[in-house]
């Protein structure tokens, strides 16, 4: 499974405080993660989407989310080299790139993306089971590692809604697999105030959060919801929710963007801020990372914004409303598990995509289907077709991966996207 | 008198395509090239050629207008084009010769090579007569290839005789080709061979027709660039469209009917939905991988060692078609060899290696949103019959009856496009003017 968050990156865009600040989030993140063998800290490998961050922290376990680990790797021009050596090892070229590159990685000294290397799991907590490939990842991890694996078993939302029945499945897991596990490994009983006191932070960062995506529907907008957006996510997807530094990250981040709402401007861009904005597009799937600065640089020559993204609801949707809820705590998780993007069928993602493409008043929407990533690619074209019909804006299909360089045609694609942008203008100006 | 005109320029892998329309739109001359090492060479050869094209169409007209005969009109043409040919040919023979000797000089191979090029080079400008006759047959018309494949079996007939080492002379050629097919003063220009051309013709309207036209000043007024080098044409942004636009709009201005576009090109292969003004709502293309593009066929020709104009009329031949499963062009080669070697017809597996590519393009063009009424075929592969079959059954088998368009000029269609959009844009500055100065 695809994911997020760019926070650390030596290629990240013009750097606001909001974004120093995650930096250095994310910096003492991977500090700690460095010294749990010292201090006896207790650490987790878990998964992005549907993550538990607020049950882990409620128990002092720490998270590390090898799918982030492996887009920094892709970022930061390690990937190829990771990717290789998992594959000198045995393993497929048609395996999801974030397994080989995260397998490679652990291969190679197991070093993240700050330059410390990354604790040893005490648990394997398998918490999304969407993506088949998550499972085999961590059957992969498990002969790695003499440490327990425990499996959080999530329903599709195949009838596009979640029922009490689905619910309480997964509350049940959470309550005789996933608490006990916890609970074994950090020596500490489950305590329902400290979470419950934990979500409602969670809560507060995630209204900011929603805010600062739907400030997209604005002309010009503000911000870039897919290439910025992965950047604001970092913190919510991550290790932070539920934390008081989450909170703080998003009321920096909103201040911002509502500076920028004041002056006029439009969204920072890796060579500065996007001076004129030409066209507005919706983006379904995952970026790429291995180019990422390249392939925002594409849109951006282009004078296009992206104003509202699917792969920033990777971790979980929030713009329907949810938000976790303290009164509930283990039937929010449960909600929040079972509602992240790729976990809701096709009609209900045509039925997001088509309702960003009018609220945020989009020219049209490009999907990026990527190679590695079945959870997101399987059904895009029917998705491509339905969205045009249902919208009457042209769609666009662009291919590239994760982070296996190989699968990134640059000239290729920008030819797309040009023909694509292109295709708009002429539209626009009916024929000339 | 002057003419203005818009040209279309597409940059594409294989070719650099050149299309020069006249203020009412109307194709004027068409030019292309195969040199592909310098953009800005090509843009200019390929120009160059169009314009000598639309002289020849001038001329036409000009006897037309002098009440000469159809039949005639086309005979003398005819003839005085095959005349001007082989002007420019020996014109550039000329300068081969010059860049052949100037290397061997370099190199200091010493006076047997020296007089082993004069030889060759005696030869071929001895046959450069016979090679422009009415009705002889050239298996290309680009300098490279007529010169290069006759250039290489007189260099394998002194090797055989002992006279000179093979290898040395032919690594001078591929020196001295690149060099020469990329110089425009190499190829000359139309007085310049007209005049010649007309010494061995005789004079009459003919003469007059050529006289008048050579004086016509063509005055372009934009150029719109398109094609995989666009980005290093030397034009400003806004006059470079992506061929995508540019093979919606070309194909809309053939087949003004056409609503589905495909385009299989040399290194890419393009499934293009367009309304009733041409304009594009849709397109698909591969990102990851190129397999089902016309390379496929070049790279198959070469395994089977046969030009590639060859492969259709062979693949014509066919019994049965032998399904070929591979869609990686490496693999289709090893997949040819293994067939051969199981005792398949080379013309059946053929077949089969067409319907390959095509239902490589199937695929596209049902992502694109299907196959309409009415379906226009185009790029380079268009002109394989074996491919026109293949996509014909399929298109028939998988969405019923559809008319088909091929034009005979389908590899100018990015061309065309691109020359269209530049008329609008001049038509859009015009516009702009009156109203700044109302």
């Amino acid at each position: 499974m695809s994911n997020p968050v760019v926070a650390a990156s030596a290629a990240a865009a013009a750097k606001d405080k909001s974004q120093e600040r995650q930096k250095a989030m994310i910096a003492d993140h991977f500090h700690k993660l460095a010294m749990a063998p010292d201090l006896g800290q207790k650490c987790a490998y878990t998964f992005v989407p549907g993550n538990l961050t607020e049950l882990l922290g409620s128990f002092g376990v720490l998270p590390v989310l090898p799918e982030i680990n492996a887009l920094q790797s892709g970022m930061r021009g390690k990937s190829r080299d990771y990717i290789g050596l998992a594959e000198k090892l045995g393993h497929s070229e048609d395996v999801c790139t974030y397994v080989k590159c995260d397998i490679g990685m652990l291969k190679s000294g197991n070093v993240g993306p700050t330059g410390e290397r990354l604790p040893k799991p005490d648990l394997l907590l398998l918490s999304y089971t969407g993506c088949f490939t998550f499972l085999k990842w961590f059957e992969l991890l498990a002969q790695e590692y003499d440490c327990p694996c425990v499996m959080l078993h999530v329903p599709y939302q195949g009838d596009g809604v979640i029922t009490d029945s689905m619910r309480r499945y997964v509350v049940d897991q959470l309550r005789k697999k996933v608490i006990p596990a916890l609970e074994r490994i950090s020596g500490r009983a489950y305590d329902e105030d400290l979470l419950k006191r934990q979500l409602a932070l969670s809560a507060k960062a995630e209204d900011d959060l929603v805010w600062v995506l739907e400030s997209g529907k604005r002309r010009p907008s503000p911000i870039d919801a897919y290439f910025g957006g992965v950047y604001y996510i970092g913190p919510i997807f991550t290790a932070f929710r539920g934390t008081q530094e989450a909170i703080d990250y998003y009321q920096e981040l909103r201040g911002e963007i509502e500076d920028r709402i004041r002056q006029g401007k439009g969204p920072i861009i890796p060579d500065g801020e996007l001076q004129e904005e030409k066209y507005r597009v919706v983006v379904e799937g995952p970026p790429n990372w291995t180019s990422f600065r390249q392939f925002w640089q594409m849109f951006t020559d282009e004078g296009a914004v992206v104003v509202a993204s699917t792969y920033t609801k990777v971790g979980g949707v929030y713009d329907n409303g949810f938000r976790h809820d303290p009164s509930r705590p283990l039937e929010s998780l449960a909600d929040y598990c079972m509602g992240c993007y790729t976990n809701l069928n096709l009609p209900t993602r045509v039925a997001m995509l088509a309702k960003y493409v009018k609220e945020y008043s989009a020219d049209g929407f490009l999907i990026n289907s990527v190679k590695s990533c079945n959870s997101f690619s399987a059904g895009q074209l029917m998705i491509l077709r339905e969205v045009e019909q249902r919208t009457g804006r042209p769609g666009g299909f662009i291919e590239s991966d994760l982070v296996d360089p190989r699968y990134f045609s640059a000239s290729n694609i920008k030819n797309r996207l040009e023909s694509y942008f292109q295709m708009i203008a002429q539209k626009r100006a009916g024929g000339s | 008198m002057r003419i203005e005109f818009c040209v279309g320029i597409d940059l594409g892998s294989t070719t650099t395509k050149a299309v020069v329309l006249d203020p009412d739109r109307k194709v004027l001359g068409r030019g292309i090239t195969n040199s592909r090492s310098n953009y800005d060479v090509a843009c200019r050869v390929s120009l160059g050629e169009a314009l000598i094209n639309a002289r020849f169409a001038l001329i036409d007209g000009r006897l037309a207008a002098a009440a000469v005969a159809p039949d005639e009109r086309q005979r003398l043409l005819q003839a005085f084009e095959l005349r001007f040919r082989e002007q420019q040919y020996r014109s550039q023979l000329r300068a081969l010769g010059e860049r052949l000797h100037h290397h061997a000089r370099q190199q200091a191979l010493g006076t047997s090579t020296g007089k082993a090029l004069d030889t060759i080079l005696g030869r071929m400008t001895d046959e450069a007569g016979e090679l422009f006759q009415v009705g002889s047959s050239r298996k290309s018309d680009f300098f490279r290839d007529l010169a290069g494949s006759r250039y290489v079996g007189l260099a394998e007939g002194l090797a055989r005789d002992g006279q000179h080492a093979f290898d040395p002379l032919v690594g001078l050629f591929d020196k001295a080709i690149l060099e020469t097919e990329n110089s425009t003063e190499a190829v000359g220009t139309f007085a310049e061979h007209a005049r010649q051309a007309m010494v061995a013709m005789r004079a009459g309207a003919l003469q007059q027709a050529v006289d008048a036209v050579a004086a016509i000043d063509l005055v372009q007024r934009l150029c719109v660039g398109t094609g995989y080098g666009r980005q290093r044409l030397p034009f400003p942004e806004k006059l470079i469209r992506s061929e995508i636009l540019c093979h919606g709009l070309g194909a809309h201005t053939m087949f003004p009917r056409t609503r589905t576009v495909l385009d299989i090109g040399g290194q890419d292969t393009k499934a293009i939905q367009i309304d009733e003004q041409g304009i594009v709502t849709s397109f698909q293309m591969n990102d990851r991988c190129a397999a089902g593009c016309g390379r496929y066929l070049g790279y198959i020709a070469d395994e089977m060692n046969l030009g590639l104009h060859e492969l259709g009329p062979m693949a014509g031949k066919a019994c049965r078609t032998v399904r070929i499963n591979s869609t990686c062009t490496v693999f289709a080669g090893a997949e040819l060899r293994e067939r051969l070697s199981l005792g398949e017809k080379r013309e059946d597996i053929l077949s089969g290696l067409h319907r390959a590519i095509v239902l490589r393009a199937m695929s596209l063009l049902a992502r694109s949103g299907g196959v309409h009424d009415e379906f226009t075929f185009t790029g380079g592969v268009a002109k394989n019959t074996a491919a026109v079959k293949a996509l014909r059954d399929l298109v028939a088998e998988n969405y019923g009856a559809r008319t088909l368009n091929i034009s005979p000029d389908s590899i100018y269609t990015g061309a065309l496009g691109a020359a269209t959009f530049a008329w609008r844009e001049v038509q859009r500055q015009q516009e702009e003017a009156v109203e700044v100065a109302s």
